[in-house]
């Protein structure tokens, strides 16, 4: 009888659906310790300041999988640390893709890596499913999170191990998890999400090295989406391929994000990129978050300086545009950030948040309204053309 | 326009060929080209297609198995196909031709400060004390923008970060007043908003001291930003060159449709991205007719017969394909292309109101 449930394959996933189903960890208890803990901090000062509940960006709480709340990731070197990200609130939606967007040495890694406990959070908490997931959290929770979520990163070269064929790197999550029957059935899932992927049952016993670019991401990809993931973060996983290579990365995401009901981090600097996957972009700089919006309404109506800075970036394929554009420089100079009146992260609009002190956000008030004034004129505009262009068709 | 333009480098009927295991693998395969004086050139492919080895070539670079089995490449009055001993390149290497490389992490000593290599460049070329050529490296160091040049001269490369590293890089090459430059991805491992940065200096630069300059990458994109001209390589070959304007609003050739659909920039939310299927060709089969064919859609049988010649679209630009031959049948280009300016149009003036100008009054 031992032996037949040794043998049940699917056990740890099953075991994994019953604690993350039934998580109790809710935004009350997550409030409750986030103040315990600050008393603890404070409890010998005098002037201590007051304790500020953390919001999130999602009213819903049935929507949030995954939770981040006063997140602190710090990096100790000797007996120096050095605070990477201080009281980020992040709520990361079921089933949306979310974008990270922020340039190198922004945190944005270090989020991602931090909710797959790569990095450990030296505070606040971040819950998955309502149970809690940093810090110290119990060995059965910690495993069954693994088959959760999956992780593609961004060097597909780097990220292979170069002395297993592809057969092994596949299926190693597989194994470690005794998510299958018996060979027969281990080789059928594999050789199925090769296809899937666009590889070939031929390429199983290959090994990194024999592939390009593009087909390595593919066999990342499929090593994480053959554990079957509620979760994937994607960690600049296109940034190392070429152009033309991109594209097709991309749809293969996208495909398996639609297909599976998955709920992707997608990191990436380039926000042109970003765009055209997610649903919702989260833009990153030093560590805090400053603007937040659904992706379309991000672009037609970015606020923070730097989201401008980003956006202008972008290339545009056109001689004659590139040669007029102009680039905006974003410095943190810019703001005039006082001790009175310091920035907070505002919802200016609903779902579209930007940090902002008060200054600001009355000056971001008003861009707006120029914004949505300059929105309407080229939808009129637009609509104008299309109906010039039917008319000469 | 061209003819009256100065030749600096003319390359006539390359071949290179590299020796791997026991076999000869024929890369460059029959190229000509012409770089003007002043022009940026940009050449497009995808990695592989050999756009790095041709212009290695220039420099006498080659990886020591690859060799130039024909042709010409004139730079001046000198063919250096010629050159047989390492000291021949030394007037041109570095100091006439320049390169900047891809990954500055690389191509920077970790061993040795900053200053150090900036100013080792200085004594060769030009024969400097140690004390003027530190003079000199951190006026290059100002001149690329490195805050605090004086300070950061002792520094060392990993004190530095992506885009200041690729700056000091320039500054080297800056140094030895070359009159080309080869910038081989120089902008590939950082990110969009220090790569515009990056291109500016660069452009910027090239204004200031006439450099002529052939710029590599795989994106597109980047290449609107800087190339007076374009040459699109793909297989070892080049199959369509024009200038900028010609490449982007008349693009002529499918393989060039198909690297400007697949732009991510010009994708929408509702349909899936575009994308070129199938693998570029490895050298190691021997190419038949169109090296494109296998992947192309509007491929014809005599694509997979013979190759295509060169065929003269305007003056200034040129495509191999028999799309433009007289006998081949009209084909509509592809939806993306032809309203490709419409999408661009829509791209921009999203970011017009980033610029500000347009809704402020």
């Amino acid at each position: 009888m031992k032996n037949d449930e040794m043998k049940t394959p699917n056990k740890a996933k099953e075991m994994s659906h019953d604690i993350f189903d039934t998580g109790s960890y809710s935004n009350e208890s997550v409030i409750a310790y986030l103040k315990e803990q600050h008393d603890k901090k404070y409890r010998k000062r005098k002037n201590a300041p007051a304790f500020v509940e953390p919001k999130g960006q999602i009213k819903d709480e049935d929507d949030i999988l995954v939770k981040l709340r006063d997140v602190r990731i710090g990096f100790k070197r000797g007996n120096t640390e050095r605070v990477v990200i201080e009281h980020l609130n992040l709520d990361i939606k079921r089933g949306e893709i979310l974008g990270l967007v922020g340039e190198s040495g922004s945190g944005k890694t270090t989020i991602g890596r931090a909710i797959i406990r790569v990095n450990p959070v030296s505070g606040g908490v971040i819950t998955y499913n309502n149970v809690p997931i940093s810090g110290k959290i119990p060995h059965h929770v910690e495993r069954a999170l693994k088959t959760k979520i999956q992780m593609i990163f961004q060097d597909p070269s780097a990220s292979l191990n170069e002395r297993a064929n592809v057969d092994y790197i596949v299926s190693e999550g597989l194994r470690a998890f005794h998510l299958y029957d018996d060979e027969e059935d281990r080789l059928n899932k594999v050789t199925l999400m090769l296809e899937k992927v666009g590889l070939m049952p031929e390429h199983l016993k290959r090994y990194p090295h024999e592939f390009s670019g593009g087909q390595r991401q593919r066999i990342g990809i499929a090593r994480c989406m053959i554990m079957g993931p509620e979760m994937v973060i994607a960690d600049e996983p296109i940034s190392a391929l070429d152009v033309s290579i991109r594209a097709q990365v991309l749809n293969l995401i996208k495909q398996f994000q639609q297909e599976n009901k998955m709920t992707v981090l997608f990191i990436a600097h380039d926000l042109s990129v970003v765009r055209y996957i997610s649903d919702r972009i989260a833009v990153i700089n030093s560590g805090k978050i400053v603007e937040l919006a659904d992706a379309n309404r991000l672009f037609e109506a970015p606020l923070h300086p730097y989201t401008k800075a980003l956006l202008s970036a972008v290339p545009i394929p056109d001689p004659r545009i590139e040669s007029k554009k102009k680039i905006v420089v974003y410095s943190p100079d810019m703001h005039h950030y006082t001790e009175e009146d310091m920035p907070d992260f505002y919802e200016i609009e609903p779902n579209h948040f930007v940090r902002a002190n008060k200054a600001e956000l009355k000056k971001y008030k008003e861009d707006l309204k120029a914004l949505n004034a300059y929105n309407e004129n080229l939808k009129k505009k637009s609509k104008g053309g299309q109906k010039d262009e039917s008319k000469k068709d | 326009m061209a003819n009256e333009k100065e030749v600096v480098i003319s390359v006539k009927n390359l071949n290179v060929k590299f020796l791997s295991h026991g076999k000869k693998v024929h890369v460059i395969r029959d190229v000509s080209l012409d770089v003007y004086k002043g022009e940026t050139l940009a050449i497009v492919g995808e990695s592989g297609s050999g756009k790095s080895v041709f212009t290695k070539t220039f420099t006498g670079m080659l990886d020591a198995n690859g060799y130039i089995d024909s042709g010409q490449i004139m730079f001046g009055d000198l063919d250096v196909t010629k050159f047989k001993k390492s000291k021949d390149w030394y007037g041109i290497r570095g100091k006439r031709i320049a390169t900047i490389f891809q990954d500055p992490m690389t191509s920077l000593n970790p061993l040795l400060s900053i200053g150090y290599q900036i100013s080792e460049v200085l004594r060769l070329h030009h024969g400097l004390s140690k004390k003027e050529a530190k003079e000199e490296a951190i006026k290059l160091l100002e001149r690329v923008r490195i805050p605090d040049a004086r300070k950061r001269y002792d520094d060392y490369p990993f004190q530095y970060s992506g885009g200041m590293r690729q700056r000091v890089v320039i500054a080297i090459a800056l140094a030895c007043r070359p009159e080309v430059l080869i910038c081989d991805e120089p902008t590939t491992a950082l990110d969009v908003t220090v790569q515009t940065q990056i291109l500016d200096l660069i452009k910027e630069l090239q204004e200031e001291y006439g450099w002529t300059i052939i710029f590599i990458t795989h994106d597109l994109g980047v290449v609107a930003k800087v190339a007076d001209r374009i040459a699109v390589m793909y297989g070892g070959q080049f199959v369509e060159v024009g200038t900028s304007e010609d490449v982007f609003y008349r693009p002529a050739h499918p393989y060039t449709w198909a690297l400007l659909s697949s732009l991510p920039q010009l994708g929408t939310k509702e349909e899936p991205l575009l994308y070129i299927k199938g693998n570029p060709p490895t050298f190691g089969d021997e190419i038949i007719g169109d090296a494109f064919a296998p992947r192309n859609e509007y491929a014809m049988r005599i694509d997979y017969i013979q190759e295509p010649p060169m065929f003269k679209i305007s003056d200034t630009h040129y495509a191999k394909t028999w799309l433009l031959d007289d006998h081949a049948p009209q084909v509509e280009k592809p939806r993306v292309i032809r309203n490709l300016r419409e999408r661009m149009k829509i791209a921009a003036e999203e970011l017009q109101k980033e610029l500000g100008d347009t809704y402020e009054k």
